[in-house]
């Protein structure tokens, strides 16, 4: 009695564990695909230079209901000067059809923020990197849920 | 022909940090959407976004199929001389539709 049970309970668990590693073998190519696809837009973008955390903030609403139009604000703590200046902002979708969002370039004028509206297809991270005059990369991302994706059907 | 439309001051002080909001009416057709027929749309946006300052460039964007319509774009600019400020937008199809804007600075 005692032996049929932990039998039962053993093939559970293996079978339980076969199913995890299959899922987990499937999960993760799904998961990253889009993301990967924006890693690599973005290191062509930024030449090789590998982006730290911080620096760089994105403002984005939490919950946008129509994905046609999502308003964001990049912001870089830097100031805009010759000596020191923010030469780029990347910006991209990590879940959308193509990652790539848009690109600005600046010149020591102003002050390192720029706003705009883009298209959000579904739920996801959302990444900014910005590209010093000193040859550093930062960046920053957040999640958008998005109520009705904006890619058309 | 899409209209361009501009924001920002006449006349600002030297060194004055200024706001610049720009917007054209533009369907950014994405190219990901289909007609009642199921055929694709082709895409046609504008990919190019150029703000020049008495002929020299300062601030400059590339913009891909993810910009909403009407793209709306603001930044900032210091006041550094009087001249022209002037905005050009290009289209996929090689058009460039362009605005521009005179600043006093004292």
């Amino acid at each position: 009695m005692s032996t049929k049970t932990s039998a039962v309970t053993r093939r559970t668990v293996l079978a339980g564990i076969g199913a995890g590693a299959a899922a987990m073998a499937v999960a993760p190519k799904l998961a990253h695909a889009d993301k990967a696809a924006a890693d690599d837009s973005l290191a062509k973008l930024l030449g090789g230079v590998k982006p730290h955390d911080g620096k760089v903030k994105i403002k984005l609403p939490q919950i946008a209901e129509n994905g046609n139009t999502v308003p964001f604000t990049v912001t870089v703590d830097s100031p805009m000067t010759e000596a020191s200046y923010v030469k780029a902002i990347h910006v991209v979708a990590e879940g959308n059809p193509t990652p790539g969002v848009a690109s600005f370039y600046f010149t020591p004028t102003g002050k390192a923020e720029v706003s705009m509206r883009m298209r959000l297809g579904k739920t996801q991270d959302v990444r900014a990197v910005a590209l010093m005059s000193d040859g550093t990369a930062w960046q920053a991302s957040q999640e958008v849920k998005v109520t009705i994706g904006g890619c058309g059907g | 022909m899409p209209t361009p439309r501009v924001k920002m001051p006449a006349t600002a002080a030297k060194g004055e940090v200024f706001e610049v909001k720009t917007t054209i009416d533009h369907d950014m057709e994405s190219g990901q959407r289909k007609d009642k027929d199921g055929k694709p749309i082709p895409r046609k946006i504008i990919n190019k976004f150029t703000v020049t300052l008495n002929g020299k460039e300062v601030f400059k964007a590339d913009w891909a199929a993810a910009i909403s319509a009407n793209p709306y774009c603001s930044f900032f600019l210091t006041a550094t001389e009087s001249g022209t400020v002037e905005f050009k937008w290009q289209d996929d199809d090689g058009s460039v539709y362009s605005t521009s804007q005179a600043i006093t600075v004292s």
